[in-house]
């Protein structure tokens, strides 16, 4: 991680699941029943713990008899504390945007925390650098990459996202205050893909550049 | 020994805790408890478990779960001892949840039960509310449940793993307004503190200053502004809060 992103996006690392349109509809039916019983009514929230934290060029470890996924994101780095701001000022409290890859095992339910999936050591690799907020147009217009060994794997773009980033920023800030140094994880696209030991990973974003990971075997004692 | 932090004129101070809760500051002066602002003890992540007492799970109408339900708290959740907590306007039920709280004290990862309270710098309390009104079946319970600001007292310190030599076998009580609503031992957690730190650690590595909320049994109840909940585990210690209303948490906040 480079030394500016890495001391200003220091705070909590939040994630939102199910913001894009692809993945809401393909699951929608399934939400309608147990346990789901009704889709979500507000952003679906998760968390990274410190442990998570990774950089560009970083080692990403495939955990021994599991999936691996990586999750390529539009990261939201906080510039300035918000609490219960309305969707036309939420922008204000953007310090500017970076990479994130938020590695996962795969989800097949939604329904309990996904700790045990997400909060892995190493699994929330960001970066390359932080751009500020001005030299990013629009940043519901960005093309989204996945590249597996140099491979394109998965893309989208963050115009389908289900809720805009003041939408996210003004939900989340009505409980919640999102602290200068937080990053919101918007959310991966449908199409996670598996990803091996000795794979490169790379997420382009347009704009932001390449965030690099390469996935290594879980050494066992 | 018990640890504290707290605030005075301004600085933040480590600080021990004597009798009558006077606190012991690194320069020797000794303030009492109402002099300070009590700040959360530790400040890392919290991986707090649902439905981990026998009792509990019954109440709630589910099957005690064969694998822990942990769910995380970020810091911006926690508040001390003597701190308020707002209920949301236009809401049904918020209820406290009276918890044995694990401080870890150094990395722990492949931790084996055995050595499990090696790796803790000792316990303390939290109130774990949650308002009902909010929950959804995603990531259940969802951050909007339990992850609001000011919304998890915690403290009112860290009570050395020595001075603990049977977590086990603790009562924790609740009471609201001095009418004792909840009571139950801690002998009765289905995932104890060696098993959860052996879990946890078994795909991740905890943190100093991570915390394992353990649970709350039954025996839960609304809360509404105004209303002292003092939370207690016997051995560990005791932790007020206090319910106001959004308007007046909002609004002391801008003022502060």
């Amino acid at each position: 991680m480079s030394r500016a992103l890495h001391d200003v996006a220091n705070g909590t690392l939040f994630g939102v699941a199910l913001n894009y349109q692809g993945l809401l509809n393909q699951r929608i039916a399934e939400f309608e029943q147990a346990p789901y019983q009704k889709p979500p009514l507000k952003p679906v929230l998760f968390i990274k713990t410190p442990n998570t934290r990774n950089g560009h060029d970083g080692v990403v470890v495939h955990p021994h008899g599991e999936r691996l996924q990586p999750g390529p994101a539009l990261g939201v780095v906080i510039g300035k504390s918000a609490s219960r701001v309305s969707v036309e000022n939420a922008l204000e409290h953007v310090a500017g945007y970076t990479i994130v890859n938020e590695f996962s095992l795969p989800e097949d339910s939604y329904y309990r925390p996904a700790v045990k999936a997400k909060c892995r050591d190493g699994f929330c690799s960001l970066g390359p650098e932080l751009v500020a907020r001005d030299q990013v147009a629009n940043p519901h217009q960005l093309s989204l990459k996945l590249f597996v060994n140099g491979e394109l794997r998965q893309q989208n773009s963050t115009a389908n996202f289900v809720r805009s980033i003041p939408q996210l920023i003004a939900e989340i800030s009505e409980f919640m205050t999102l602290h200068e140094g937080d990053v919101l994880i918007t959310g991966t696209p449908e199409g996670r893909v598996d990803v091996q030991p000795g794979d490169t990973v790379e997420v382009e974003i347009s704009g932001l550049g390449r965030l690099i990971n390469h996935i290594k075997a879980e050494e066992l004692s | 020994m018990k640890h504290a932090r707290i605030r005075f004129e301004g600085a933040e101070h480590q600080v021990q805790v004597e009798a009558q809760n006077a606190v012991r500051l690194a320069d020797g002066r000794l303030l009492n408890e109402n002099q300070v602002e009590w700040l959360p003890p530790a400040t890392g992540s919290m991986f707090a478990l649902g439905l981990n007492y026998a009792d509990h799970a019954a109440e709630l109408a589910f099957t005690p779960p064969t694998e822990p339900l942990a769910f995380i708290k970020s810091p911006g959740t926690y508040t001390g001892h003597n701190q308020t907590t707002w209920r949301p306007d236009n809401v049904a039920y918020m209820h406290y949840e009276c918890e044995l709280v694990a401080v870890i004290g150094k990395p722990a990862r492949n931790v084996k039960r055995e050595n499990a309270l090696e790796y803790l710098a000792g316990y303390t309390v939290c109130n774990d509310y949650a308002i009902r009104d909010y929950l959804e079946n995603y990531y259940r319970p969802n951050l909007r449940v339990k992850n609001r600001d000011a919304t998890t007292p915690v403290g009112p310190w860290i009570v050395d793993v020595a001075d603990v030599p049977d977590p086990s076998n603790l009562t924790l009580r609740t009471w609201i307004n001095g009418e004792l609503r909840q009571e139950g031992s801690t002998k009765d957690m289905i995932f104890d503190i060696p098993y959860l730190i052996e879990y946890l650690s078994s795909f991740m590595t905890l943190q100093p200053g991570d915390m394992i909320a353990t649970g709350t049994p039954e025996g839960l109840a609304d809360v509404v502004p105004g209303d002292e909940v003092i939370v207690e585990v016997e051995g560990v210690g005791r932790l007020v809060n206090r319910i106001v209303s959004e308007a007046e948490f909002f609004s002391a906040r801008k003022e502060a």
